[in-house]
């Protein structure tokens, strides 16, 4: 790895940090009844609404579809990701000090994998969420189900639901971005695999 | 205010008077119509989701309450009972609020209110609150401006038509208080004849910067006189608050002819801050009084009442330099100091020119001791020594004045219907614009602090014949907008208002809106019978109380069916509200309540007592449309005849626990 590579692949660790400081994933319902919206956060390691009530009030509209509430102290994953993005900081950081090309390859392989895990262990609870309603519920749609999109806006009732990477979702974007960056320069700078191009 | 009857008297002379006095008759077309351009729609129209530059607070005179409208728009957005009971709220019906209506005379749900006024800092208003007087029954209120609701309710002793209040001071540290009709003082029973030796008027200050601590400062007795406004000095005359007054002939019968005799009555000045340093050296006397000052709890969700036994009483002879007299023409209503508080301007109602007294005049009559003469210990200063200058031929009954904040005064005149705007420096009037009709007081917002809002003004007109549909013989008030932004008045709106609105105050919107309260939030709901959580949600027997902590939520309450109650039985339906989200109120009502139905705010608790009188099964519902299932939120509660011996149990929507 060339010190151009270390430099960002130690950039792309350290900015992991701030992903403690910042949503990763944000979840918006807006509805005739609820103008200023209703938004719910989704965090390394816990779960928030827009105000302080927004989380309260969701359960509570929920209720009405038979979905079940949602708690952020029963997710187990919320407890496991503080220590996977610690880890990849950790082994981003070490990479980097040591240099060798083929742990950087490991540790941008490890990102994206955990990457797609995490993006379809969240469609898996949304996937739950949406379909797995009590048959008590008070309002029945046959055939629909609540599942909120992966990205992007779906009408769900009255309610358009949107579903987004917040900043700190943006920043792992980047720092698995500036990872992909340090492959390709310390490919273009070490010549090892160079291409000729030559003009048409 | 004058009463219907006299004006018709009036409105007669006004036809005749009011010609000699513009020039030439007014046609009868310029009286039915109003003079509105094609652009004045445009001027006032908010357009659905906006939403209007000011909110205007009405008192709602015989009514009790406050009407709350938006300006331009004219809309109306919420009635806040103050001293009058609301069936749609419980307010006045649930213990929780029951105490904010007590007096020494007991449980009053009704009294006169007549001069809301917005408190200030430095002078502006602040938006924190707003008070207004009960008439009748002497009290003064706290509405709290993040919830509109009354917060804090005091009583005054000693006085009687607590009319020239509670205007207040420019830090908001008293609102004031006096008497209408002088009483003797402690109230005893004596002849009404002796009227000159035993009857007395009474101005109060009342402390007013901390809420749930309002209290009667002092009391300074006054000559038996009957005091009708007051304004507090600002800027130089801060310190001082003038109050008028009309009767100074005494009489105690037939007052339309035997108050109206002297050419001169008086505007009591009075200078609070010298009356703080004779309290403070202990001139005043403590007299016994019994008065009731109810203040309500915003996280115990509860009013409280607690009685007070002494008031200090302060007499002037033993505190020279607390009062003044400025001699002003017959019978002044209104006293209004100018926004630079420099200028003192009387409305004589019976008088032909508006007086405009000059407070550094004042002072400096006082160091010279320009003095008439002596009323019971207050030195009556000479008219010539404090008057500016008298503005001429203004117009018929003046009243009430308010300032533009560019050097320009407006006042109302009820006998000839109209607003006359002046130069008060200047003293020549330069503008006037008719009302329809008989305008009592007038409002610009803010026209009664330092920085006036100088767009619009309001006329709080007495008369609507011919400006609506008719309803039968009694017929609204209304209020015209104008704008006054120019050099002419110009009539752009016109809206009618609930009760008799006396007088009304005016702040920015943008003074108050986003300090406005959405919910209250249940973490921090003290009120004893509350239950947080649907678990903690039971009914209780205590011999023959039966207290249910019931809560409400979309769209159930919990418990919904209660059986074990019994004739005789009182059942105490405490309900908190479980929704934490804004405008998602509950309601309850219970088939055969002689109370109210109550309305229950989110994170609020509130009580609905209710007796049985039957034996039955009777159904309890959500009275406020709270969600699609809004009609399935209802319940049962069973009545067994007296002694039987039906267990209590409760339960939603689980199977039944039996109770012991």
């Amino acid at each position: 790895m060339n010190i151009l590579s270390r430099g960002l692949l130690a950039l792309a660790s350290l900015l992991l940090i701030l992903t403690y400081f910042f949503p990763l994933w944000k979840i918006e319902l807006i509805a005739p009844q609820y103008p200023e919206g209703l938004r719910m956060f989704i965090w390394v390691n816990k779960i928030t609404g827009g105000t302080e009530f927004d989380l309260y009030n969701i359960n509570l509209l929920n209720h009405y579809i038979g979905m079940k509430p949602i708690e952020p102290e029963a997710i187990p994953e919320l407890k496991i990701m503080p220590f996977i993005v610690g880890f990849l900081i950790a082994f981003g950081l070490l990479s980097s000090l040591l240099g060798k090309r083929v742990l950087l390859y490991a540790w941008v392989i490890t990102f994206t994998l955990l990457g797609i895990a995490g993006l379809a262990d969240f469609y898996r609870w949304g996937y739950e969420y949406g379909h797995n309603l009590d048959p008590n519920a008070p309002i029945k749609i046959p055939g629909l189900a609540y599942q909120p999109p992966l990205i992007g806006t779906k009408q769900l009732l009255n309610m358009l639901a949107s579903s987004y990477p917040d900043m700190g979702g943006y920043i792992m974007g980047l720092s698995l971005a500036l990872g992909f960056v340090a492959i390709i320069l310390d490919i273009r700078l070490s010549g090892g695999l160079r291409m000729e191009v030559k003009p048409a | 205010m004058l009463g219907k009857k006299k004006l018709m008297v009036g409105g007669l002379s006004a036809l005749v008077v009011g010609a000699l006095l513009t020039g030439c008759p007014p046609k009868k077309e310029a009286v039915k119509t109003s003079a509105v351009g094609v652009d004045a729609a445009s001027k006032v129209y908010v357009p659905p989701g906006k939403q209007d530059e000011f909110y205007v607070f009405f008192s709602g005179g015989f009514n009790g309450q406050v009407t709350v409208y938006g300006a331009p728009s004219g809309r109306i957005l919420k009635v806040i009972k103050v001293f009058s009971v609301d069936p749609e709220t419980g307010y006045g019906f649930t213990p929780e609020t029951r105490p904010m209506l007590m007096t020494s005379h007991g449980f009053l749900p009704w009294d006169d209110t007549h001069h809301p006024w917005l408190s200030q800092t430095n002078g502006e208003h602040d938006g924190r609150w707003l008070f207004i007087n009960a008439n009748n029954t002497p009290r003064i209120a706290r509405i709290d401006l993040t919830t509109f609701e009354t917060t804090e309710i005091i009583e005054i002793p000693n006085v009687a038509g607590n009319h020239p209040s509670p205007y207040g001071t420019e830090n908001t540290e008293y609102v004031v208080s006096g008497s209408r009709f002088s009483v003797p003082v402690p109230q005893r029973d004596v002849p009404i004849e002796s009227y000159k030796e035993n009857f007395k008027g009474v101005i109060s200050f009342i402390k007013a910067n901390e809420p749930g601590k309002m209290d009667v400062a002092f009391q300074i007795l006054m000559p038996g006189f009957n005091y009708d406004l007051a304004r507090c000095g600002r800027g130089p005359s801060h310190g001082w608050c003038f109050f008028t007054s009309y009767n100074t002939e005494q009489a105690h019968t037939l007052l339309e002819v035997n108050a109206s005799k002297n050419d001169k009555d008086f505007i009591a000045a009075v200078n609070w801050k010298r009356a703080e340093e004779c309290v403070a050296q202990g001139k005043a006397k403590e007299m016994p009084a019994t008065y009731y000052h109810n203040y309500y709890d915003e996280k115990k969700h509860m009013a409280v009442s607690e009685v007070k036994k002494s008031v200090k009483v302060l007499d002037p002879k033993e505190c020279p330099g607390v009062a003044y007299f400025l001699p002003t023409p017959k019978s002044p209503h209104g006293v209004d100091v100018s926004d630079d508080g420099e200028y003192i301007v009387g409305g004589g109602k019976l008088a032909t020119v508006i007086p405009i007294h000059s407070f550094s005049k004042m002072l400096k009559a006082i160091e010279q001791k320009a003095f008439e003469k002596e009323i019971d210990g207050i030195p009556v200063l000479k008219y010539d020594a404090v008057l500016h200058c008298e503005l001429e031929k203004p117009c018929l009954g003046p009243l009430h004045t308010e300032f533009d904040g560019k050097g320009f005064g407006y006042t109302s005149c009820f006998v000839s219907s109209e607003v006359v705007k002046f130069d008060y420096k200047g003293c020549k009037v330069v503008d006037r614009v008719p009302t329809y009709y008989s305008v009592g007081h007038l409002l610009i917002p803010g026209g009664d602090t330092k920085k006036p809002y100088g767009k619009y003004l309001i006329a709080m007109n007495k008369i609507t014949k011919d400006r609506q549909l008719p309803v039968g013989p009694e017929l609204l008030q209304s209020a015209q907008l104008y704008d006054i932004s120019g050099e002419k008045m110009q009539l752009i709106h016109e809206f009618f208002t609930i009760g008799e609105p006396h007088y009304a105050q005016a702040i920015p919107a943008d003074k108050i809106k986003d300090k406005v309260k959405k919910i209250y939030p249940l973490a921090e709901n003290e009120h004893p019978y509350a239950v947080k959580a649907e678990k903690d949600a039971r009914v209780e027997r205590k011999g023959n109380e039966v207290h249910v902590y019931m809560t409400m939520i979309r769209s159930h309450f919990v418990p919904d069916n209660i059986e074990g109650v019994r004739v005789g039985d009182t059942v105490y339906f405490h309900l908190t509200n479980l929704e934490q989200d804004w405008d998602i109120p509950h309601g309850f009502a219970v088939k055969g309540s002689e109370d109210a139905e109550i309305l229950v705010m989110p994170g609020q608790t509130k009580t609905l007592v209710w007796k049985p009188k039957a034996p039955g099964v009777y159904p309890f519902y959500c009275t406020d449309f709270c969600s699609a299932l809004h009609q399935e939120m209802q319940g049962y509660i069973r009545v067994s005849p007296a002694g039987s011996n039906v267990p209590l149990k409760y339960y939603t929507g689980t199977p039944p626990t039996a109770q012991k």
